[in-house]
């Protein structure tokens, strides 16, 4: 019980028993190793690895995703869960993983811990990343598509027409016509475009 | 007389097993491949798809049109159809496809449905991209205008 409470004076007033340099160099240090710790686990939970550590992810969208270009192509650029589903900003990616709170969720409750209740909410979860990538003008697709870099004379003519016209004109952004392109499509009956 | 049959029955057992033998070497060829099929040899690389978007001749007027674009990954399953999502009647204002003829609204007595008959769903049972590549095995097809031209002569 004393040693308790020599640890709360010493904690409510800690200029009473340590030296000013000591405290603004200790909480100096201390904010450094907090800051890079709480980095180093944000970057962790930013892999593929982190992604597939769980059934739900690494037996239904991993799979489908290897089959597709953004898995394997000719110049062995490929494309990891995150970089297509969280933002590469700060403050957007600390919202997205906050978010995420949500599939910690559904995790623990077992909501798509099959294939077939996978399917059933594959709808649900695809709207849910159309609408973050219409709202963010496919930003995600962006950080490697870039607009301004893309050679029309080496797209084929229908590339051509739809990117030189809507794409440009800023009237549609990437995911209005790419969809499923990394995941297999869900029903699409009633989805604009289709 | 034992001897004899047993003699006998070798013999022939050797003869029809180098007979199988020769006529299995004759047969063994691969024509794709050019090499017998017992050798090792490497694949050919998998040949690029056709995709300048240009409309290619119909061989006979029933041939259900080919596909000059590159179709990898699309889907067509119970949930989704991707290529109708360009071909279909109402998408080829804006996609400026050619739209799906009307025999595929057809179900099998002739009535016209609303939208494409089951049995016309799945495209690639008709419809295939092509590939820039010799043909395997000498195709001796001749064009029915040409026939005719041929017995007017």
């Amino acid at each position: 019980m004393k040693w308790l409470k020599l640890v709360w004076q010493t904690f409510k007033k800690p200029s009473v028993h340590y030296s000013l340099g000591f405290l603004t160099l200790g909480g100096f240090l201390a904010g450094v190793i907090f800051w890079g710790g709480f980095n180093t686990a944000l970057e962790a939970t930013n892999t593929e690895e982190f992604c597939i550590g769980c059934h739900e992810m690494e037996n239904n969208v991993y799979e489908e995703l290897k089959t597709t270009i953004h898995y394997t192509n000719r110049s062995g650029v490929r494309a990891t869960c995150p970089d297509c589903h969280v933002p590469h900003e700060w403050t957007d990616k600390i919202a997205r993983k906050m978010a995420a709170s949500k599939e910690v969720w559904g995790k623990i409750f077992g909501t798509i811990n099959t294939r077939e209740k996978f399917n059933e909410k594959r709808r649900q979860l695809a709207e849910n990343e159309w609408a973050r990538l219409k709202a963010n003008d496919s930003l995600e697709c962006r950080n490697c598509h870039d607009f301004d870099s893309m050679d029309f004379t080496l797209q084929n003519p229908r590339a051509v027409e739809m990117h030189s016209t809507a794409l440009a004109s800023g009237e549609k952004t990437c995911i209005d016509c790419h969809k499923g392109i990394a995941h297999q499509l869900p029903d699409m009956h009633g989805v604009p475009g289709w | 007389m034992n001897k004899l049959m047993k003699t006998i029955r070798i013999a022939s057992a050797l003869v029809c097993a180098i007979v199988v033998a020769s006529v299995q070497a004759n047969d063994a060829f691969n024509p794709i491949l050019k090499a017998e099929v017992t050798d090792d040899v490497a694949a050919p690389a998998i040949p690029k798809v056709i995709k300048n978007d240009v409309k290619q001749k119909r061989n006979y007027p029933m041939q259900p049109p080919v596909i000059p674009h590159n179709t990898r990954g699309y889907e067509v399953n119970t949930r989704v159809n991707k290529c109708m999502s360009c071909h279909s009647r109402d998408r080829v204002e804006e996609s400026q496809a050619p739209m799906v003829s009307v025999t595929h609204f057809m179900d099998r007595d002739g009535n016209f449905l609303a939208e494409i008959s089951p049995r016309r769903y799945f495209c690639n049972q008709c419809h295939v991209t092509q590939s820039d590549v010799e043909p395997v095995i000498e195709n001796t097809f001749t064009d029915s205008k040409h026939l005719m031209k041929l017995s007017n002569q």
